[in-house]
């Protein structure tokens, strides 16, 4: 009952956002200097097993490179559906995606995960995972391979 | 319209081509390089679980194992969290190197495909391979057509050298641009999505064991996988049971249980995915460098093509003197229609263009071979300017032009007026502008002047008419034409000798060095043309415009240019290379004279030649390399006196060039000349001439006559006349 209702706030907070007790969060994330092509980044919610809940950003333009994403392409089928979608990030760049987070994800053992993906490189799925926790808004979090930081607030 | 196509894709998508094309070259060394620098796989039944325990040994953490179409097993892994990339040495599973793809192939392969300019340049690139396969086609057809069909698109190329490496480089490269710009339209797209593609991976397995820790080398389904077979091995997400192993194979794509060592689902490659892996293969040599050195081999024939293409255009723009600009062919009230062989006319129909512009005529101007009466409605008058060519025949840009005006119904109700341009030393003088004459009063087309003609491209004549022309109007009309010189080069006379003296006939046999130019002007066309016997040497004297022609005894293979000369007694030119010491220069153009040679066939010839005359004839034995028979008749005064080539046709005699050498002397006791020694030798030239024998005459007219009725009494017993041959092309002439 608990995750039919969550899940039903995500996917509402997704599509109405304002509807739901929700708050924007910003994300800003920066990657490391890889030395590569533009990366293809998914960003997307899990439970704390690594369960997929649903997405909020898919950076990357052609969409028959998602299966790079290897986490998230398994869950989703590498459908994107509602989510927003965005351009790939280059190589020590910055990105920033402004989200609505619903407040029952909020300190209920969520986390953000990123997939990266560079042409010719390795796939980094789980590049960066973030427990959705208050005190982690506000503070870095860094990542294995691609993603060098992230940024909630 | 093919040409048309193939000059305006070539000059517009030029620059896009040769960094697609230079690009795509430097690319092509890849694959080799990758494959020499890859270790190699010595044991080829090494199963893919064996080298994920082998570099599980040097990194414990390894994430993904893949192999490059080259060969090349990469593995990815990470310590201390740290990621890490090495290359590894199937044998061991140590690693041998950092693996980093390197940023100059990297930036080569988004130059190539996209000019480092991200969609639109791929699009832009895209255009371009599409420009270049329909380049290459075009090249294709067009070159049939220049050898005379698709058969005899293997025979050896003609022209400038710039028109040579063309055909040649076009013929070797042809089959490797038509498949890197097929690949390349279908691999473009193909990223635009436009050809469907793989996107997604095999559907993920319902139920996993959930067991972890089976070591690689004991899983049944990595057991019995070769390493040969393997693009990449994804290990599962550590200390997740529910991850599991992925398996991507040159057949298809699997995940494998971690705990059981199983594979839990499979999905075969589709014909869709092979079929696209083939065309990336053929496209960039990956995985088989081989051919990827191939192909970047005829690629590189591109910017010689795109580089020789520019040249050629470039040259043909300038071979026409530039006309006045003038009204499309509905608004004239003037046509002037061009027949020219070599470029004289034009000049002439530029000037005559300038006069009646100058007085408010509305003129267009065209080949005759464009003659088109049905979109001359406003035409008043069409004057037509016919150059004839050898004995008669329509020049090259007036092919077709009688056989349209004999399919008109009606004449042109436009008035004709038609000037010939000729050489009074010739007998058939402007006989191709006569024929228009003829054929045009047949029709009953009006006239607006009679014929009149122009010769050795004098310009009083042509002002003459000018003036004619201008009273038919109703205005004045004033045509001051101004030749345009043929490019001359400096010849330095190399030898001579002196025959004839003794005879009244002073002769000489001028040799002189071959000039050389720069491989810039040579490409540019500016350089001395390829000569062989029988063309001729435009020679211009100090003081006069005109040039002399000389018929050549050499060929640019024998690394000469000779002439032979009789100094006539008030010859301008004939006196000044008489006066010739060694190293003295002269200016001299080629022009070439395709009409006068042997055929290119085993048939034996018969070269029959008085005076001056044998120097072509000469040039033919000296050239007969083949040894097919070849039989002299020269006709001279005297055997001590003037008896060129005395020396070289023996010494060709002796090497076979020559079958047989019969000598008439006209200053002996015996007198002969070339007719009689012909009949006397009539059984054995009637033979010849039925085994399929060309004849080659060469002399001055009276001789010429001579030979003809000495010819046609041989013949006639056999059925045969010499205006028969000459129909076949068998009896060619070259007389002054």
């Amino acid at each position: 009952m608990k995750n039919i209702l969550t899940t039903l706030a995500l996917t509402t907070a997704l599509v109405m956002p304002g509807a739901v007790m929700a708050r924007d969060i910003t994300l800003t994330g920066t990657l490391k200097t890889y030395g590569g092509q533009g990366a293809y980044l998914a960003v997307y919610v899990t439970n704390a097993n690594g369960g997929y809940v649903g997405t909020v950003w898919v950076g990357g333009g052609k969409s028959k490179y998602f299966q790079h994403f290897t986490h998230w392409s398994r869950a989703t089928g590498g459908n994107v559906g509602n989510a927003m979608t965005g351009a790939s990030v280059g190589s020590g760049r910055t990105f920033q995606v402004t989200f609505n987070l619903a407040d029952t994800l909020i300190d209920a053992g969520y986390q953000l995960r990123i997939d990266a993906a560079v042409e010719n490189m390795r796939d980094a799925p789980s590049d960066i995972v973030i427990p959705l926790t208050s005190d982690n808004f506000g503070t870095a979090n860094s990542g294995r391979r691609y993603v060098r930081s992230v940024f909630l607030q | 319209m093919i040409r048309a196509l193939h000059k305006y894709f070539g000059l517009v998508a030029t620059v896009l081509l040769l960094v697609l094309a230079l690009s795509g070259v430097a690319l092509s060394l890849v694959p080799t390089w990758d494959k020499l620098t890859s270790p190699t796989l010595n044991e080829s039944e090494l199963t893919v679980g064996e080298l994920a325990a082998r570099i599980a040994v040097h990194y414990p953490e390894v994430e993904q194992i893949r192999r490059a179409p080259s060969g090349q097993i990469t593995a990815y892994y990470y310590a201390n969290d740290q990621p890490g990339a090495v290359v590894v040495d199937p044998a061991t599973g140590a690693g041998v190197s950092d693996y980093e793809f390197s940023p100059i192939v990297r930036w080569l392969k988004d130059l190539h495909r996209s000019l480092l300019l991200g969609d639109g340049g791929r699009m832009a690139m895209g255009a371009a391979a599409a420009g270049l396969l329909l380049l290459t086609i075009s090249g294709a057809f067009l070159i049939a057509r220049r050898m005379g069909g698709w058969r005899k698109v293997f025979s050896p190329a003609r022209g400038t050298l710039s028109n040579r490496l063309h055909v040649k480089t076009g013929r070797l490269s042809i089959i490797g641009l038509l498949l890197a710009s097929l690949t390349a339209i279908y691999l473009v797209l193909g990223t635009f999505e436009i050809m469907p593609q793989k996107t997604a991976r095999a559907p993920f397995p319902a139920a996993v064991s959930g067991e972890m820790g089976l070591a690689p080398a004991d899983m049944q389904a990595l057991a019995e996988v070769p390493v040969r077979e393997l693009r990449s091995l994804i290990f599962p997400y550590a200390d997740d049971p529910t991850d599991v192993f992925t398996l991507t194979t040159d057949s298809g794509e699997g995940y494998v249980d971690q705990g059981t060592g199983i594979m839990l689902a499979w999905d075969n490659a589709s014909t869709l995915q092979q079929v696209t892996e083939f065309i990336y293969l053929l496209h960039t040599g990956e995985g088989a460098w081989f051919w990827g050195l191939v192909l970047g081999l005829m690629v590189l024939g591109a910017p010689v093509l795109a580089v020789t293409g520019l040249i050629m255009w470039v040259k043909a723009r300038r071979a026409r003197p530039s006309l006045p600009k003038g009204v499309p062919a509905q608004k004239a009230d003037t046509i002037i229609l061009v027949g020219s062989e070599s470029g004289s006319t034009w000049g002439f129909a530029g000037t005559l263009m300038s006069g009646l512009i100058a007085k408010g005529h509305g003129v267009h101007a065209a080949p005759m071979s464009r003659f088109a009466p049905e979109k001359y409605s406003h035409a008043k008058q069409i004057i037509v300017l016919a150059a004839t060519y050898g004995n008669g025949e329509p020049p090259a840009s007036a092919k077709g032009f009688l056989d349209k005006l004999a399919a008109l119904e009606t004449a042109p109700t436009a008035k004709l007026a038609v000037l010939g341009f000729g050489d009074r030393q010739f007998p058939e003088y402007c006989a191709y502008a006569k024929d228009i004459e003829t054929q045009a009063a047949e029709m009953n087309w009006k006239t607006l002047l009679p014929l009149d003609t122009v010769d050795q491209q004098s310009p009083q004549d042509f002002s003459r008419w000018g003036k004619a022309l201008g009273e038919a109007l109703g205005h004045e009309l004033e045509l001051a034409h101004v030749p345009v010189q043929p490019r001359t080069h400096g010849l330095k006379l190399v030898s001579r000798r002196d025959y004839g003296l003794e005879v009244q006939s002073p002769t000489s046999i001028l040799r002189f060095a071959l000039p050389r130019a720069s491989l810039l002007n040579r490409l540019r066309g500016r350089g001395w043309k390829r000569f062989k016997a029988g063309d001729l040497l435009g020679i211009i004297p100090e003081g006069s415009n005109i040039a002399r022609l000389y018929s050549l005894a050499s060929g640019t293979q024998d690394g000469f240019v000779e002439i032979c000369v009789r100094k006539h007694s008030h010859g301008l030119c004939s006196g000044q290379l008489f006066d010739l010491a060694i190293g003295d220069e002269i200016s001299a153009f080629i022009r070439p004279n395709p009409a006068f040679a042997p055929a290119k066939n085993r048939k034996p010839v018969i070269l029959i030649g008085a005076g001056t005359g044998v120097g072509p004839l000469a040039g033919f034995a000296r050239a007969n390399h083949k040894k097919r028979p070849m039989q002299l008749y020269f006709g001279i005064r005297h055997p001590e006196s003037d008896y060129l080539y005395e020396d070289e046709i023996g010494q060709w005699q002796s090497e076979g060039k020559l079958s047989k050498v019969s000598i008439a002397a006209s200053r002996l006791k015996q007198v002969d000349y070339v007719q009689h020694i012909l009949q006397r030798d009539g059984a054995n030239v009637a033979e010849q001439i039925k085994n399929g024998a060309q004849i080659l005459v060469c002399g001055g007219r009276g001789m010429a006559g001579g030979v003809a009725e000495a010819l046609h009494e041989i013949l006639a017993p056999h059925g045969l006349t010499p205006a028969e041959l000459k129909a076949q092309g068998r009896y060619l002439e070259d007389v002054y």
